[in-house]
């Protein structure tokens, strides 16, 4: 079970813009980290840099459990979960084939899918297709996966933006529960988590 | 095991799905072939002479025409990126998209195969071994379809360019395929030209995972 996420000296570039660089930092487990910084300061590239989709100009990501490093590759493969604007799903499957699938995928048992859809209050919509839910439910569809399979790194990326009042309270709810069992937070936000949070700035 | 199952069944459902993609695949066949007696004239020792090779290289561009979709449907809705998060390597998810393309577009391919040769005047024993070589054909379709599918994600006109990379790749599958089949149809050795095309398809199904999950990544970086 991972525990410490270490990011040293993290330096990102896309095309011929550099977008930060020295970016350290250092998430324990039951810690949430809110990134803040203005558009195209570089939040989404930090999660996807951690997710390893794209590879840091310098510096590294590091993975830990108490026994020492976990490998990248195990850790990304069944230790992290990244929720992005894209969320991945198909427009022409219905909500029910889609969960099922990710979570399997994603390495979840039945018994999780369960819990997802009762905590995101997914029953109602399982049976439509995802082209027919509103932004607000196709990001509670996706955020289901948090839940369906659970992995303790969580990296997000404006999570909450198309949810209402009390689905951000449920969230809320979510993401402390999470942290209390001793997950991970990375968050991209611009609002604040309804978590405690430590925030750090990304670029200028 | 079952994350392989669920993502075949999602691939299949995926090509089967909404748009009926193998539906057009056969159409587009059976209307190509039917455009080549008109080019040809309707002399039928003329035409039958050349059905089953054309038959063979008509079967190759419309292995294309669903490509794109391959891999660019999940690049565009951010799925790809899940699919590198799984406990499974992305070699294997793009094994098993390439194997689904092959199940759901390949076999109706290969099933309408012989009614498209001996429609344009092949001789109906050849029939068995038609199906024949355009499954084991169609396997190599679907794997170096693939590559070029990965290759051209985020590209514009991604379609076109998957053909121009991928039809001079095809060129051994419709040596070895039409081959087979004209020299069983000639009472001649057939069965080197069957195994090469089955041994270039199994290298295909080998190597073909390693380039495309290399140019998925690229792709995401």
């Amino acid at each position: 079970m991972m525990d410490r996420l270490v990011i040293e000296g993290l330096a990102l570039t896309r095309g011929e813009r550099r977008l930060f660089e020295g970016l350290s930092l250092n998430l324990a487990k039951g810690e949430a980290v809110a990134l803040t910084g203005a558009n195209g300061a570089g939040k989404t590239s930090l999660l996807r840099a951690v997710a390893g989709l794209i590879r840091p100009e310098a510096g590294a990501v590091s993975f830990f459990r108490p026994d020492g490093e976990i490998e990248p590759e195990t850790a990304r493969g069944q230790g992290l979960h990244l929720l992005g604007h894209q969320d991945g799903l198909k427009s022409t499957r219905t909500a029910a084939e889609e969960l099922g699938f990710w979570s399997r995928w994603l390495g979840g048992s039945a018994v999780d899918l369960d819990q997802a859809v009762e905590a995101l209050q997914l029953e109602p919509l399982l049976a439509l297709e995802v082209r027919k839910l509103s932004a607000g439910q196709r990001r509670r569809l996706a955020l289901a996966r948090l839940i369906a399979s659970p992995r303790p790194l969580w990296l997000l990326d404006e999570p909450m933006a198309p949810l209402d009042a009390p689905r951000r309270a449920l969230f809320g709810q979510m993401m402390q529960a999470h942290l209390d069992e001793g997950g991970l937070i990375l968050a991209a936000v611009h609002d604040a988590l309804p978590v405690p949070a430590r925030t750090v700035k990304v670029g200028e | 095991m079952s994350a392989l199952s669920a993502l075949m069944r999602r691939e299949l459902a995926l090509a089967w799905g909404r748009g009926g993609g193998p539906l057009f695949a056969c159409a587009f066949y059976i209307g190509l072939a039917t455009l080549l007696p008109l080019a040809e004239g309707p002399s039928p020792q003329k035409l039958s002479a050349v059905a089953p090779g054309t038959a063979f290289a008509a079967l190759a561009l419309s292995s294309l025409l669903s490509l794109e979709r391959l891999f660019e449907r999940d690049y565009e809705d951010g799925a790809l990126d899940l699919l590198t998060l799984g406990a499974l390597p992305l070699e294997l998810a793009a094994a098993v998209k390439c194997l689904a393309q092959w199940l759901a577009n390949g076999a109706p391919l290969a099933l309408i195969a012989p009614v498209v040769s001996i429609a344009l005047g092949a001789e109906p024993r050849l029939a068995l071994i038609t199906v024949i070589a355009a499954l084991a054909g169609g396997l190599g379709f679907a794997f170096v379809g693939g590559i070029g599918a990965a290759l051209a994600l985020g590209a514009r006109r991604g379609g076109l360019l998957i053909a121009v990379v991928v039809l001079p790749l095809f060129a051994p599958l419709v040596i070895f395929g039409a081959g087979a089949i004209e020299a069983y149809g000639a009472g001649l050795e057939w069965k080197p030209a069957l195994a090469f095309l089955v041994a270039y398809s199994l290298a295909a199904a080998g190597l073909a995972p390693v380039a495309m999950a290399a140019a998925c990544r690229n792709a995401l970086s």
